[in-house]
């Protein structure tokens, strides 16, 4: 290969698709090293303190679409305490001074200030993406910077806990994309919708439904007809029906459909307005919102269900269980559903004999209180696995489960790559045996060869990870909470998942032992988080030193004092502790409460 | 922050205070009742994160206490558990909030057929709430609380805890209902229940605005 030209290698490696093939050849030698670097148009960056910003873009100038990912998971649930870090300043100021030909831009659960937006907009002429993914630290001001400089198409999507004004979203010119989900959007008025300029018309999708206040219909409508290409739209609990039957007549091509409120508050003809504007909607496809749907409004969406591939109910408490499945027991071409768990066993029953080709469902608590009340048991699950063959992707918070259940939910769906189950009390034995549900999870992972992603919950022994470390081969995420007996529970993952590359525990009993019995392991791993474990500092410490390549940080509780206790003899117990491997060495920007040994 | 798991015992459970929802800072009076269990024996330290995010488990707690026939025999709250993402939580709390009278938990078992109404009989009384300053109004059901207490948390909840960057509390603030002969009145004068039976609409006005209204005996 050495005798080909440059540019022939470069093309031969364009047809590697994945970050890894790419970083496999790169290791042959020097010259693949060199044409695989400079061609590179994408980088993935799953720990963005695994390696210091400057170096890759040193590594590759080149690059158009940047990935950088920030906090580890359990940040989603108010585990790790707020200012730990995750910054994207640096990311935006290196890839600014040595990347000027960046197009996209994706973060996920970092901290993104308006100075770095402000950067970001000046710096990169053919900027076109941005997506931002349970982001934070932002606001207006800075995605008005992204408006205003931004003159070419841009996709804009916000994830999760970001603090967005809605004031000045939009001066976004060409703006592709504005998608904002899961946001703590802080409201400053609708006027925002009616920033969007007249030239304005390459909107192809417009997602606000996080957005709390009021917005103007007027607005909405405008910009609608003047958006010939949206696929997209997601609108938020403010729209009422009629702006919303409206605005279906412009959007013919619409394939995603996120409804506004739906309240008991209605005249019978908006609704029939709806529907009729509904049915004009050919390629719709997918369907969420539903805020605050009153179960009369729901027979007037009937229409659409045959042809939908996807939708969420799951922010809407108020339907329930008969409710939901007349409207679920239309959909026969269902491929995900997202529902709240008040649909009940018998919801459940109905989806199975309803939707055949369902590949994803989530089923989540209407109710967050631990040892709450939930609809939802085993049966439902069961009744899905034996419905549902192409199960693939689960999701799914009851309040007990039986052995026997997943037993026959593993024979019944082996395709699983991910499978998620949280019964709400933990450490809850099985339901009929009040055994531990160790077997339950076991046949899990020897059935579904292609598990990728596992969250176990209910009793669990030592035995559940003997298993899954001996079956669980293609595992790379697993998540803990509240199981095990010993060390050696968390060893047999440590030496059994060869492919694992996170792994999170909480309130679970394994100490220095596990921590310390495969050290070798991390630097095959992105990251370890434990918290509420036995882990102490000592073993901590041990670990920082035989592993230097590794970043041991530890946390400590914000109110009280802020220095670890410095005593080496006292084995203070690790309240959280979250270790990567990483290039970079230790990281500047630490909080006092983090302490990196 | 650290994972705690604290059990109310069934005593606890009949009373109120225990299942009161506050919106106070650790080292308040609430954290003293609750335990601590022996796995993680390193004494209670609570963050304003915990308390917030634990005042939202105990608003729900607090409505499903009212719609439950037995008392509650073990509640348990944990930090960060069940795993489900802040927006999420903070859309629910906005919905019950508004008061959507069905309970989602309690009929559930029994017939298909149409939805049951609250097992505890209490007919809805929606009252629009406005607050000088904010964009859009809010409606909460008098019926969910037993007083003016419940009430003015509620409130606060509603309106001043992220919305409003100036307010913490409704101190600032007075709040006013009009009654059903069309007069602005100051709550917190007459008995709950007559206010209840009478109020028609509430407003949270400034307090500067408030002259005229006589010394408020504040709610």
């Amino acid at each position: 290969m050495t005798y080909f030209p440059e540019e022939v290698v470069e093309h031969i490696f364009s047809f590697l698709p994945s970050h890894s093939d790419r970083n496999t050849v790169s290791l042959v030698c020097k010259v693949w090293y060199e044409i695989e670097r400079l061609s590179r148009r994408s980088v993935f960056v799953g720990n963005c303190y695994a390696v210091r910003p400057e170096q890759v873009v040193r590594r590759f100038p080149n690059v158009r679409a940047l990935t950088v990912k920030g906090k580890p998971h359990f940040a989603d649930f108010n585990l790790v305490p707020p200012d730990w870090g995750g910054y994207a300043g640096p990311w935006i100021e290196a890839a600014a001074r040595s990347c000027v030909g960046l197009e996209e831009l994706r973060m996920k659960r970092m901290v993104v200030s308006d100075e770095s937006l402000e950067l970001l907009a000046r710096s990169f002429p053919r900027f076109k993406a941005l997506v931002l993914i349970s982001c934070e630290g932002f606001s207006t001001e800075g995605l008005a910077d992204i408006a205003s400089h931004c003159n070419v198409n841009l996709n804009l999507n916000c994830f999760g806990a970001c603090l967005v004004d809605s004031r000045t979203l939009p001066q976004l010119r060409h703006l592709r994309e504005l998608d904002l989900q899961e946001n703590d959007v802080e409201d400053r008025g609708p006027r925002w919708l009616s920033s969007f300029p007249d030239s304005c018309t390459s909107l192809v999708s417009l997602n606000f439904a996080c957005i709390k206040g009021e917005v103007d219909s007027a607005s909405l409508e405008r910009l609608v007809a003047k958006s010939p290409n949206l696929r997209s739209l997601r609108l938020n609990r403010a729209v009422s029906v009629d702006t919303l039957s409206k605005i279906l007549l412009r959007t013919p091509n619409l394939e995603d459909l996120g409804t506004g409120n739906l309240t008991e508050e209605f005249q019978t003809e908006s609704y029939l307005r709806l529907t009729n504007a509904l049915e004009k909607c050919k390629m719709l496809r997918s369907l969420s919102g539903f805020w605050d749907a009153s179960p009369a409004c729901v027979p007037f969406i009937y229409p659409l269900c045959h042809q939908l591939t996807g939708l969420n109910l799951s922010y809407t408490p108020t339907l329930e269980y008969s409710d939901l499945t007349k409207m679920i027991s239309r959909c026969v071409k269902l491929q995900r559903l997202w529902v709240l768990d008040c649909i009940s066993d018998k919801g459940l029953q109905v989806v199975a004999s309803s939707c055949k080709d369902l590949q994803e469902l989530r089923v989540f608590p209407s109710d967050f209180y631990v040892a709450g009340y939930s609809a939802v048991t085993e049966e439902g699950l069961v009744a899905i696995s034996s419905g549902c063959r192409k199960l693939t992707s689960l999701l799914y918070f009851c309040h007990q489960m039986t052995n026997e259940a997943l037993l026959t939910i593993a024979k019944n769906c082996p395709n699983f790559i991910r499978f998620r189950l949280c019964i709400l009390e933990p450490r809850k034995p099985d339901a009929t045996t009040n055994q531990p549900l160790d077997e339950g999870f076991g046949a899990i992972v020897r059935e579904c060869k292609g598990l990728r992603r596992l969250s176990i919950s209910g009793l669990l022994t030592d035995k559940v990870f003997m298993y899954i470390g001996k079956y669980a081969k293609q595992l790379e995420m697993l998540s803990i909470a509240f199981a095990g007996d010993s060390d050696e529970g968390m060893m047999h993952i440590m030496n059994g998942c060869k492919n694992l590359r996170k792994l999170e525990i909480r309130d679970s009993p394994f100490g220095d032992g596990a921590l310390l019995g495969n050290v070798a392991k991390y630097e095959t791993m992105r990251s370890l988080w434990m918290s509420s474990c036995n882990v102490t500092l000592k073993g901590c410490e041990i670990l920082a030193s035989k592993m230097p390549m590794l970043n041991v940080e530890i946390m400590n509780e914000l109110d009280g004092s802020c220095e670890m206790e410095e005593n080496s003899v006292d084995p203070s117990r690790v309240e959280k502790l979250y270790v990567y491997r990483t290039t970079a060495g230790a990281r500047d920007d630490a909080p006092n409460f983090v302490k990196i040994l | 922050m650290e994972a705690t798991v604290d059990y109310m015992k069934a005593a606890e459970a009949d009373n109120l205070l225990a299942t009161e929802l506050r919106l106070g800072l650790p080292g308040t009076s609430n954290d003293d009742h609750k335990a601590t269990p022996p796995c993680t024996p390193r004494g209670k330290k609570r963050t304003a994160f915990d308390a917030a995010e634990d005042a939202a488990v105990e608003e729900v707690t607090n409505k499903h206490d009212d719609v439950e026939a037995a008392p509650p025999v073990a509640k348990a709250q944990v930090v960060g558990w069940p795993p489900v993402r802040s927006y999420r939580k903070s859309c629910f709390q906005q919905q019950q909030a508004k008061q959507i009278s069905k309970p989602t938990s309690n009929n559930k078992e029994e017939a298909a057929a149409a939805p049951a109404p609250a097992s505890n009989a209490a007919t809805p009384s929606f009252v629009k709430v406005s607050m000088d300053g904010a964009p859009y109004l809010r409606k909460v059901d008098l019926r969910m609380y037993k007083g003016y207490r419940e009430l003015r948390e509620a409130l606060e909840a509603m309106f001043v805890s992220s919305n409003n960057g100036g307010a913490a509390n409704l101190s600032e603030f007075a709040v006013t209902y009009e009654d059903k002969d069309g007069d602005l009145m100051l709550v917190g004068d007459v008995p709950f229940e007559m206010f209840a039976g009478t109020c028609k609409k509430l407003r949270i006005m400034k307090r500067s605005e408030a002259t005229g209204l006589g010394s408020p005996r504040q709610i």
